[in-house]
């Protein structure tokens, strides 16, 4: 009974599945908890008011409930007001509240600073209109409008000032250029000065008129009580967003949370990276990928095509597959710092010598961006792309390829009409591979292009309208910003949680659109066994 | 039994010449001293037990060989008067005038039109009437119209075993080739798909010259005007099929053909 028990193999099934039903667990157990955390985050929770033995009062959003480690429970607060109380999150034991309430009337305000406020609204005065006894809450809420509306107007100078401010850049760079040739004298160079100083002007008259519209929307203030009575006057530029917890229906609260996710998409970042937007990040991550694939794909594919197809098999062709098989297993980092060398210190150094030696020594391509992060990674994915590229054609039967040979074909012909086309699933397992591994990656763009806050795009609407040259931001990166390097960890804890949803749903999308477009290709190339 | 050829008393018409061949795969000889001609627009079976050397010969006619990196020729083969193996002669050129058709099916992952019209297209013929027409022709000379012509962009992959390997006949046929090459066609399929391709054959006959390979002695002897008998890389007996299996001059050729051994 037993040796056949052993001899089926009956052990080694139930091991086997053992192991991978706890591969499964923990994979779900680890996307289980960034999906429960990273969705909750913008969901509105009710601030509760509390009242404490010793007297004093909390009002906050409940985050979460625990026991400490002498056995009581207690709860964790979001009582915000940084300005005023310099924590965020406050921990309460239950036994110290004397009274718990949700006051109907209790306001949050997203603020551009300090993060959230807390507390209630006492009167909103407004420049132009003499103070009312109506509604203040709802006077706020039609003023907020209208502000948003005004500050169209604002918004459309600081683009002006910024495209100026390209404009004189450029102008700059071309005197540079004259003055480092020894043109000073030439008519060109007098022309291009005129040109600037009028810009100049220009400029300094829109300056004027911002400061202008800032100073007039500055005097619109509203004023706001904590629970403690302590007054914080605010004006209405710094509200992003307001309103009652406690007062809102369900779809109220569906509504604020479709709003949220909106500005996640598509807002930049706040309160160094731990509020507002990620949209930056996301563009950065995405395109990083794009550009990786544009070099990495192409290459790997004829590189395995050589290696595979045209390569004579023997000692050399050997080798060089066991160098491309351990390629994969270089530590990223040590990509990071090859890239820094070779293509930022080596390459970059060298373009700005021959094209733009007038900025010297200002690095142009001589220092990290996109370029040079996305070729960084382009070298450590090209390994996978070649190796499935390789075992992909190998894959083919004999049988095929004699065919079309037997009908005439060239090598070439029988490549492009033939082999490519069946290869073409397992090519693409390879470009999935590749693109999972690259949006992983962080270490190397550490050292090759990636930064905190990027001032712009690598794309825009400036001539010449891509900027490879320029710095990034990137999701994998801000996770390790905003949950590391903050200065106040608690409070970007929730947006560490989005970031991770945000990247997983970036991989994800890229690869399933793959998977998708390789299962038409292996059903249009399937053949016949 | 080295040079004991039955001699084929005359071939008033023949259109390959093979010329004292000799095929080495690395230092191992597969072929030995092979001189026989082939007939024109007749079909000639090769027959003989498995690793004699058969698929290696007809490997040589369209240079299929030269795939192979480790395979040496001695000797030489003529088609229509013209060495094959000389400097001056274009394989591309060659393969074209020899189709072939292998003992696995293995028509392309392409519709069943792109497979018919596939050595045309490679050769550079872009005409979509020239196309279609190619591709009506050989599709009813391969006997396989009446159950394709309605599904002509569909996979070629949803053919049953019989119809791929016609299709890879019509697939054949389709760029006019002056000789087939069957490697064991039949191998592969049921008796009624076999039945099918055999009537194919008898039909083809007359029109192309096809040298093929097969096991199945009776199919041999169904098929084919000539047969020879290769054993041991050594061509033993050539002649009429005819004769052949009826009074066979070798003793070795009489005891395969009546399955005493091999
Ligand atoms: N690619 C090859 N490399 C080395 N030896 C081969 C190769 N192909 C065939 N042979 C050898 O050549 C001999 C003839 O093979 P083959 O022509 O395939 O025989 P058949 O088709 O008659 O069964 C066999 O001994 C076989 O082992
Ligand atoms: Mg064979």
């Amino acid at each position: 009974m037993k040796s056949k028990y052993l001899r089926e193999g009956e052990p080694f099934v139930w091991c086997s599945g053992a192991a991978l039903a706890l591969i499964l667990l923990l994979t779900l157990y680890l996307v289980g908890v960034i999906f429960q955390n990273g969705l909750g985050v913008f969901w509105v929770n009710s601030v509760a008011r509390l009242e404490m033995t010793d007297g004093s009062l909390f009002m906050g959003e409940e985050i979460q409930t625990s026991e400490h480690s002498n056995g009581d429970s207690r709860v964790q607060l979001k009582i915000a007001n940084r300005d005023l109380y310099s924590l965020d999150f406050k921990w309460v034991f239950h036994k110290d509240v004397t009274a718990t309430s949700y006051p109907e009337d209790t306001v949050v305000v997203e603020r551009l600073e300090y993060g959230n406020f807390i507390g209630f609204l006492s009167s909103v005065n407004l420049a132009d209109t003499p103070a009312s006894d109506g509604d203040q809450y709802s006077l706020l809420k039609t003023s907020l409008k209208d502000l948003s509306r005004h500050h169209g107007q604002i918004e459309s100078v600081e683009s002006q000032l910024a495209d100026l401010n390209y404009e004189v850049e450029r102008l700059d760079h071309k005197l540079g250029k004259l003055r480092y040739r020894d043109k000073q004298q030439s008519p060109d160079y007098a022309k291009i000065v005129a040109e600037r100083n009028t810009l100049r002007l220009k400029f300094d008259g829109l300056v004027h008129q911002l400061s202008e519209l800032e100073r007039v929307q500055a005097t619109n203030v509203a004023v706001f009580k904590d629970v403690n009575g302590t007054s914080v006057t605010l004006p209405l530029t710094s509200i992003v967003r307001i309103y009652k917890p406690n007062g809102l229906s369900f779809f109220g609260k569906f509504s604020l949370y479709v709003q949220k996710v909106w500005e996640l998409f598509f807002d930049d970042p706040r309160e160094s990276n731990t509020e507002g937007g990620l949209f930056p990040a996301i563009f950065g991550t995405v395109m990083l990928i794009v550009v990786m694939a544009i070099f990495s794909f192409p290459l790997g594919v004829i590189a395995g095509i050589y290696l595979r197809e045209y390569a004579r098999d023997g000692f050399m062709v050997r080798l060089v597959r066991i160098a491309v098989n351990n390629l994969a297993g270089i530590p990223s980092i040590v990509y990071g710092i090859f890239g820094l060398a070779f293509f930022v210190y080596g390459i970059g150094s060298s373009i700005d010598q021959i094209f733009f030696p007038e900025m010297l020594p200002a690095p142009t391509f001589g220092t990290g961006g996109m370029l040079w992060a996305s070729l960084t990674l382009g070298l450590l994915t090209i390994p996978v792309v070649i190796v499935s590229t390789e075992e992909a054609l190998g894959a083919i039967p004999g049988g095929i390829r004699e065919s079309s040979y037997a009908l005439g074909a060239t090598k070439f012909q029988t490549l492009s009409r033939i082999l490519l086309p069946l290869a073409s699933p397992g090519i693409m397992t390879g470009f999935i591979l590749a693109m999972a591994r690259a949006a992983g990656e962080v270490a190397p763009l550490m050292i090759t292009g990636v930064v905190k806050l990027a001032p712009s795009l690598p794309v825009d609407l400036q001539y010449p309208f891509l900027h490879l040259d320029r710095k990034f931001m990137h999701l994998g990166f801000h996770i390790y910003d905003i949950g590391f390097q903050s200065p106040n960890v608690e409070a970007a804890k929730p947006m560490v949680f989005v970031t991770t949803l945000l990247l997983l749903g970036i991989v994800i999308a890229l690869t399933s659109t793959a998977i998708i477009m390789r299962s038409r290709m292996k059903k249009k190339f399937a053949i016949a066994d | 039994m080295t040079n004991e050829k039955n001699a084929v008393t005359s071939i008033e018409d023949s259109i390959v010449q093979v010329r004292d061949l000799n095929l080495f795969y690395g230092t191992s000889q597969a072929l030995f001293n092979l001189d026989f001609d082939i007939p024109r627009n007749r079909v000639t079976a090769l027959i003989g037990p498995s690793g004699c050397g058969k698929s290696t010969f007809i490997r040589c006619i369209n240079r299929m060989n030269d795939l192979v990196d480790i395979v040496r020729i001695d000797g030489s083969i003529q088609l229509n008067g013209q060495d094959i193996f000389a400097k001056s002669v274009d394989v591309i050129d060659l393969r074209r005038r020899i189709g072939m058709v292998f003992q696995k099916s293995n028509p392309f992952p392409k519709s069943i039109y792109e497979n018919v019209v596939y050595g045309l297209r490679i050769g550079g013929v872009t005409e979509k009437p020239d196309l279609d027409e190619a591709a009506v022709v050989s599709l009813k000379r391969a006997a396989l119209w009446d159950e394709v012509k309605d599904r002509l962009h569909d996979s070629a992959m949803g053919l049953s075993g019989g119809q791929m390997q016609r299709l890879c006949i019509a697939r054949a046929i389709a760029v006019a080739p002056d000789i087939i090459l069957m490697d064991e066609p039949c191998s592969a399929l049921d008796p009624r798909s076999t039945a099918h391709i055999e009537e194919l054959i008898r039909e083809l006959n007359g029109e192309y010259t096809i040298i093929i390979v097969t096991h199945n002695m009776q199919q041999a002897s169904r098929v084919s005007d000539y047969t020879a008998f290769l054993y041991e890389g050594e061509l033993v007996e050539f002649g009429k099929t005819k004769d052949l299996f009826t009074v066979p001059v070798e003793k070795a050729t009489e005891d395969y053909i009546t399955g005493r051994f091999g």
